[in-house]
């Protein structure tokens, strides 16, 4: 706790508008340059049940998640005393003085914000009470803490696009109840905000709105979804920006087709259909959409269709919990479909790298001629984060080994063999392929899901079979040099370190940080893809405890590199949980600490 | 015509029939598939389409081994039990001047695949949905499929306890914006049919009651070649057209002959048989396919067409130039596209 230090709450019902308010709070602190991360908890329900908000700032940057609340705002009755378990002893709580229950604890330091008269005296109207009753609290916590009221307004109007008849009835409510606040709340020094300069350069954006722009700028032609949280605004998003980014401004065409399919096995089927005809394309979905995408994605494997499939992930097994976040689907990933088959998969893990695996994706896929997978999760994808920039694509699209009539007739005149669809000419495991309106008269090919040689026949023979599943292995080691490399965050030569992925590389830097001030130094490693490569193997033979951090119950990554590095086995040490909730540091340091007891003692 | 004649020369487009043959069929010796193979080349070979111009599609099972069997100058995607249909909607998009044929069975549209046949019907998507309909599951040898009638009774399998899934009242039901039937063992039917249905624009259905000569060739079964031949009702006969040739047609009476000009100019000429019929008549052909449920008729001909339906494709302002040749500059947005994207979210 302290000067842009803390944690604030937000409970409300789901429904009333609060996302309005929370987002315009969010935006307004981001606008006053200070470092600053939110966390929207619903439920799986429109109208009526609770919902919170979390939000966090920290002038060191880390956006992990907390466990407590430096202050809580109580607008829904039925989780105030229940939310109270999170505040801190020394915290404060603004309640609506309507739902003010008697036995909140006196030692509780407490506000009752006049929320139905601040709205009179405003002369609000009724249709809109609702709504603006949770811009009292934006107008209080602004007095508060300190948020500027001009950049409060930038926020309204960046929110409600600069419409004045929706911008002006909420920051009235806004306006007044900051002068309520200031009469009537005395401000205490630990809670403050002052602006700083961290955020130049930087936006306000989710994952999935990121991860359709990356695909948008990675070329992406054709993509087929299906309706599931917490994937559907990746999709939503591409019908969004293809009128702004792929409509040709000459003749009105568009270079992007979305269709939505009747479900997910259809989904990615037409995405199967699409990649093999030689288009960029893609499927977004989660867990239980991935489930039914499973023989397809072996069709896809064993045919060499190069397709993209984000999941966003969720929590499973089942329906689960469909808007809580989890790493749960990293070894359903990974063994996916039956058979011998390998995935190459992107583990993104920030916003801005949801862009960047965006378009890299399909260059990846289109040059193994494979599927990939990436996986995302519902705290990046559906949160709104404070990232840097977008970055341009600092390659060109990379289209791979495709042969159009002038390159199979240059290909056939020079090569001294014949081109075969699953021939291995540059001995890399990747053929090359021609596509449906290639009408060169040897074009063509017939691809099946089936037993095949290298010319695309029909074959059952036992040599054949096994010469195509030990090439397409070859693929899986090509792909160690085109995925993003891991980024080794902190390597000083520690004995102990840690292994993360994803969006749990935000609580485990800063773990890192704060063991650093207990004397605990760690190093660290992010994996942003698999295979693995040699750089995890050398972090592994460099370290003597490796801890794996990762948000599902039984340490999916962990499992995968045992598979893959058995020397190592008894280095792993898993921290690993899934409760719904993204992991805190707070957490991860105790389960660090409870180990270190355990094994070194005191 | 001697059609043998005509089959040596090469067509308008430079291609012999030879030119649309596929590998030598490894499907059962008188699998009413193989003849359906051929009308597929020579309906082809007579539209004088470039072979390289036509994509197939199929599913899992013996109809969709078949398209193995024709056209071999055609790319060709064997995909997924029941989901043929989705790689087609996939696919067709690369190059809107390729023409889809899918070739499916009744287990794999009216079984597994009944959801994906009928969403490709519902948003009409050009392709040309053959079922090669015999009622039972060959690859595994001999169990139901949903188009066995009730009571037919298996080796294995003992009596079918439930009634049947029509596929073209399902195709119509889902508004299919053509749906014919079509009887195996009536090789120039099919070939006419076949010919009027890759004309279509949209997506068209083609129920061919295809009889299995080794699970359900039985005399009283409605698969069979003998129950076919018995029970026959043709609606009308069929003859179509090409844009550039005259009509004629011959040996007809004045007032018996119908026509139903198809999007490309293309004819499809109906002679009138016993009943007079009407095939662009929606609610008659969901009355005639009810009718001939009830009275036992394997009624065969054009059901119903609405030519001019919007397609799929007319959903989106596509390009002229096909999707799957743009060149990698047209499809990545420039860099001040982005510097404004980024403006867009301070």
């Amino acid at each position: 706790m302290g000067i842009n230090d803390f944690g604030i709450s937000f409970s409300t019902v789901n429904g009333s508008g609060s996302a309005t308010a929370n987002n315009t709070i969010l935006r307004a602190i981001h606008k006053m340059g200070i470092p600053v991360a939110a966390r929207n908890i619903f439920p799986s329900n429109i109208q009526g049940m609770p919902t919170w908000y979390y939000l966090r700032v920290n002038r060191q940057g880390f956006l992990g998640r907390l466990e407590h609340d430096d202050i809580q705002i109580a607008m829904n009755p039925d989780t105030v005393h229940s939310d109270l378990k999170r505040l801190k002893p020394e915290g404060l709580l603004l309640i609506d003085e309507q739902i003010e229950g008697k036995d909140i604890p006196k030692n509780i330091e407490k506000y009752c914000m006049p929320v139905d008269r601040i709205l009179k005296e405003c002369n609000a109207p009724l249709k809109l009470t609702i709504y603006l009753a949770n811009m009292v609290y934006v107008g209080v916590l602004a007095s508060l803490i300190g948020i500027r009221i001009e950049n409060i307004s930038d926020a309204l109007n960046y929110h409600f696009n600069h419409q004045k008849n929706a911008v002006e009835p909420n920051f009235r409510v806004v306006q007044a109840a900051f002068q309520w606040s200031e009469e009537n709340i005395s401000k205490t020094e630990n809670l403050k905000l002052e602006p700083i300069q961290a955020n130049n350069q930087k936006i306000m954006i989710d994952g999935n709105t990121a991860a359709a722009l990356g695909a948008l700028y990675g070329g992406l032609q054709y993509s087929a979804w299906y309706p599931i949280t917490p994937a559907t605004s990746l999709a939503e998003s591409l019908n969004e920006f293809i009128p702004q980014l792929r409509i040709d401004p000459e003749t009105g065409t568009t270079t992007c087709v979305v269709v939505q399919a009747e479900d997910e096995m259809a989904a990615i089927g037409m995405v199967v259909g699409a990649g093999w005809a030689g288009l960029r394309a893609m499927t977004s979905t989660s867990g239980p959409g991935l489930c039914l995408m499973a023989e397809t994605l072996g069709l896809a494997y064993f045919a060499e269709v190069p397709i993209v499939v984000w999941d966003i992930q969720r929590v499973g097994p089942s329906t689960g919990l469909p808007t809580h976040t989890s790493q749960g689907d990293l070894s359903f990933s990974y063994f996916i479909s039956h058979g011998d088959k390998d995935f190459v998969i992107l583990l993104p893990g920030d916003v801005s790298e949801c862009f960047e695996f965006g378009w890299r994706a399909l260059d990846i896929a289109e040059e193994l001629q494979t599927p990939v997978i990436v996986l995302s999760d519902l705290e990046l994808g559906m949160n709104i984060w404070v990232t840097k920039n977008l970055q341009y694509p600092d390659e060109g699209i990379k289209r791979g080994k495709i042969l159009w009539e002038k390159d199979l007739e240059k290909k056939v005149s020079i090569g001294k063999k014949k081109w075969g669809r699953y021939l291995d000419l540059d001995h890399d495991g990747i053929p090359y392929r021609t596509v449906a309106g290639n009408l060169h008269e040897g074009a063509a090919y017939f691809t099946r899901g089936t037993g095949h040689d290298e010319f695309a026949h029909y074959s059952e023979d036992d040599q054949d079979w096994e010469k195509t599943i030990l090439r397409l292995k070859k693929k899986f080691e090509k792909a160690k040099k085109l995925i993003p490399p891991p980024e080794v965050c902190v390597q000083d030569s520690n004995a102990f370190g840690f292994l993360t992925y994803g969006s749990t590389y935000m609580p485990v830097l800063e773990s890192i940080c704060i063991l650093k001030e207990k004397g605990i130094d760690l190093d660290c490693l992010r994996i942003k893809a698999l295979p693995f490569t040699d750089v995890v193997k050398e972090y592994l033979e460099n370290h003597q405890r490796v801890f794996v951090v990762e948000a599902n119950r039984d340490g999916q990554m962990k499992d995968i590199l045992t598979i893959n590095f058995p020397n190592y086995a008894d280095r792993f040490v898993s921290i690993a949980r899934c409760n719904g909730l993204s992991l805190s540091a707070e957490w991860i340091i105790s389960q660090f600490e409870k180990f270190i007891k355990l094994e070194i003692g005191e | 015509m001697n059609t043998d004649i005509k089959r040596s020369y090469p067509n308008a487009v430079g291609y012999t029939r030879n030119d649309y043959l596929g590998l030598p069929t490894t499907l059962c010796k008188g699998c009413g598939h193989n003849s359906i193979s051929n009308m597929i080349i020579s309906a082809c070979f007579e539209l004088e389409i470039q072979p390289e111009k036509i994509v197939k599609f199929s599913g899992i099972g013996c109809s969709s081994k078949s398209t193995a069997y024709f056209l071999n100058k055609s790319f060709g995607f064997n995909g997924l039990h029941g989901r043929m249909p989705s790689l087609a909607e996939g696919a067709l998009f690369a190059d809107l001047s390729l023409k889809g044929i899918g070739i499916s069975g009744d287990g794999d549209t009216a079984n597994i695949g009944l959801s994906q046949f009928k969403h490709l019907a519902r948003r009409n998507m050009p392709l040309v949905y053959i079922v090669e309909n015999n009622g039972v599951y060959g690859l595994t040898k001999g169990q139901f499929s949903a188009t066995a009638e009730k009571g037919l009774k298996l080796k294995r399998q003992g009596e079918n306890p439930y009634l049947p899934v029509d596929i073209a009242l399902e195709a119509i039901a889902a508004n299919a914006s053509f749906v014919a039937r079509s009887f195996a063992g009536d090789p120039k039917q099919v070939k006419e049919l076949i010919k009027a249905a890759i004309s279509h624009e949209g997506t068209a259905v083609l129920d061919i009651i295809s009889p299995c000569v080794t699970f359900n060739n039985q005399d009283y079964s409605m698969h069979s070649y003998s129950w076919g031949k018995g029970h026959e009702a043709p609606l009308h006969e069929v003859e179509f057209v090409l844009p550039r040739e005259e009509i004629t047609v011959e040996d007809f009476e004045k007032g018996t002959l119908r026509e139903v000009t198809m999007h490309d100019g293309s004819v499809i000429v109906f002679k009138k048989l016993e009943r007079e019929y009407d095939p662009t008549n929606r609610t008659e052909a969901i009355r005639m396919l009810e009718q001939a449920i009830r009275r036992n008729w394997l009624i065969t001909g054009l059901i119903y067409v609405d030519p001019h339906a919007p397609t799929i494709f007319e959903q989106y302002s596509l390009p002229k130039e096909p999707l799957n040749r743009l060149a990698p500059e047209k499809l990545r947005p420039d860099r001040i596209s982005l510097d404004r994207i980024n403006e867009s979210f301070q």
